[in-house]
């Protein structure tokens, strides 16, 4: 039974909670909620958490926007085309201090989903973001990226425009930023188009979200030419938080509170709120090439591989 | 006796026939794949022209009558560009993991080293145009695509790197399907670990020429092959972001004729200049020498 289905199960008993009057009932099934609660979360697969990453109820970037920071004004447009509404930037205060925000937008009904084009940005979205990237830089405001987005957009128009160039025209600055960049994936973080505003000092995952090279739809389809094996793609492709922070591909795991960052999305913001205050603590005193340069080592040493040492070999082969 | 002999001749031969036949089918094969096959005559996998094989490979591997660039090994690369004994190469000793523990992703690399006597897509080392000194490094898509694992992207950002301490020019050839999915996140980090290598090559103020060849797509493009400060391509390369198939699942239509090829990119002003082969040496040539130092 997957994680869906277990839930439906859950709405059902707080439905019932709604109709008792009976004190001594409520009570019972408020345990038995708990209880509920607590086993549905026990053994997730990874499957469990990509559904959970791609839940519909899940707090979007906007909520989070809204739950975490104060004074939020949305910036619009590259300046140069148009402006994707996939993506959502601007400045806020976070306790006070100034940031720069840029995520990507989910939304929650099908037309909110068209409109946002369901977070796929366009070039045209991510040049947004890097002219507001470039600013943060130039006014030495901390700049805090929420990934959300199943990739960048694979079409005709986006292709003549540059999708590509875009991306890699994001990592090519970001890392040379010489402001801190922290990156929190709040749902699906799918390939170069999450990784275009994820090349961080500092990287950082809800529990229930994913954060891989493709979509395990794609992922399957690309191995083993079956798109509908995408349950066990999720199995192999180490994609939840859990196997990524072993894998030393980012920093920390942010806690979602019982049953899914949905089922209390105050305490979501309450623990998203803490990291990044701690994270951003870390930087306080440090110039900006240590910044730049704890970036830039960070991600130079990531790989998996092995390098046959020479060394070893002096005075046995002559 | 006698009789399980005759029997036991007449299956050999009919074996040698079967073999023959598998052997004649063989060189029909060529159109499925665009590869350079090996034979004295070859079809032209576009034109469907026979040619000379011998005549192909002096004309650098482009089709006799229609100029169709055939897909290139590394080594043929190196061949036709740099000059006769100049390469040195740098970078041995890699050695490929599996860290998803795909099946049969270890036993894949392991025939493909054999039958492609590289160590992974990617070589690069010290080469000389012309007498022109630079850093080249040159993907083979015959090896896995020329996908971009975690060997690829620690090659490619050592050639950079390689450059850096030399301070020489860098060129390179770039022949690849994306990143390489048997790795998972770890190709994916690939891509921001070039581009970082890449502006700290920008920053010392060095040269880089991309080449974007037959088939350049995926996360090679969205990362160092579109970071060149020019970008070179060959005639009909596709060069692209989303694969034309993904693409077409996605929209749900057929794509327009031309899409995603390098005259496509050129009107759209994603590449510098479309060069045919046979001029890419001289084009370097001058590229790099319009940027050598005191002049």
């Amino acid at each position: 039974m997957d994680i869906l289905r277990k839930e439906k199960k859950l709405f059902k008993l707080e439905d019932q909670l709604k109709e008792l009057d009976d004190e001594k009932a409520i009570k019972s099934i408020k345990s038995k909620i708990e209880d509920y609660k607590q086993n549905m979360l026990k053994d997730l697969t990874a499957w469990d958490r990509v559904l959970l990453a791609r839940h519909n109820k899940r707090p979007s970037t906007r909520d989070v926007i809204q739950g975490v920071f104060d004074d939020f004004i949305e910036l619009h447009g590259d300046r140069n085309y148009g402006d994707d509404k996939a993506i959502i930037a601007g400045i806020a205060n976070f306790n006070g201090q100034p940031v720069t925000i840029i995520g990507q937008q989910k939304g929650k009904t099908t037309e909110e989903n068209i409109e946002t084009n369901f977070a796929m940005p366009h070039p045209e979205g991510y040049r947004k973001a890097l002219r507001l990237m470039k600013q943060a830089d130039k006014f030495d405001r901390p700049i805090i990226t929420l990934i959300d987005t199943p990739g960048a957009y694979p079409g005709i128009g986006a292709e003549s425009r540059g999708q590509a160039e875009a991306i890699a025209r994001n990592l090519y600055d970001m890392s040379a930023f010489g402001v801190p960049v922290i990156a929190i994936i709040l749902g699906e973080g799918g390939s170069g188009g999450a990784l275009a505003i994820g090349l961080a000092n500092q990287v950082y995952m809800l529990e229930n979200s994913i954060y891989s090279i493709l979509s395990p739809e794609g992922y399957a389809s690309i191995l083993w030419k079956d798109a509908s094996k995408a349950k066990e793609a999720a199995e192999v492709m180490k994609l939840t938080s859990y196997d990524l922070e072993e894998m030393g591909i980012i920093e920390g795991i942010i806690k979602e509170p019982l049953g899914g960052a949905h089922h209390n999305p105050d305490k979501t913001f309450e623990a998203i709120s803490k990291t990044i205050q701690k994270s951003l603590e870390s930087f306080y005193n440090r110039s900006s090439y240590e910044i730049t340069t704890a970036r830039y080592t960070k991600f130079r040493k990531i790989g998996f591989f092995q390098r046959f040492n020479y060394e070893n070999l002096k005075g046995v082969v002559k | 006796m006698r009789h399980d002999l005759l029997k036991s001749a007449f299956e050999k031969q009919k074996k040698f026939k079967s073999n023959l036949r598998t052997f004649r089918e063989k060189p029909l094969q060529t159109s499925k794949t665009p590869d350079v096959p090996k034979g004295l005559y070859d079809k032209c996998t576009e034109c469907g022209k026979t040619f000379m094989t011998k005549d192909m490979i002096a004309d650098k591997f482009v089709c006799p009558s229609c100029g169709n660039h055939f897909r290139l090994r590394a080594i043929d690369r190196l061949n036709i560009t740099i000059d006769p004994l100049s390469f040195l190469e740098k970078g041995l000793g890699y050695i490929t993991l599996d860290p998803l523990f795909i099946e049969g992703y270890e036993q894949k690399i392991a025939t493909l080293k054999k039958e492609t006597k590289m160590d992974e897509a990617y070589i690069y080392g010290y080469a000389q145009i012309k007498g022109l000194p630079l850093v080249i490094g040159v993907m083979d898509s015959h090896f896995m695509m020329g996908s971009m694992g975690s060997v690829v992207g620690e090659k490619v950002t050592k050639s950079i790197e390689y450059a850096m301490v030399k301070r020489l020019p860098l060129v390179m050839f770039i022949a690849s399907g994306g990143a390489r999915m048997q790795e998972g996140i770890f190709s994916l980090m690939q891509m921001g670990k070039t581009a970082g290598a890449l502006r700290k090559l920008h920053d010392q103020g060095l040269l880089f020429v991309s080449v974007l060849t037959h088939p350049t797509t995926g996360g090679v493009t969205a990362s160092f092959a579109s970071l060149g400060d020019i970008i070179l391509s060959e005639p009909k390369a596709l060069i692209g972001f989303a694969g034309p198939r993904v693409i077409k699942q996605t929209i749900k239509q057929e794509l327009p004729e031309g899409f995603q090829r390098a005259e496509f990119l050129l009107e759209k002003g994603m590449i510098d200049k479309v060069v045919h082969r046979h001029q890419m040496r001289d084009t370097l040539h001058t590229i790099l020498k319009m940027h050598e130092k005191g002049s």
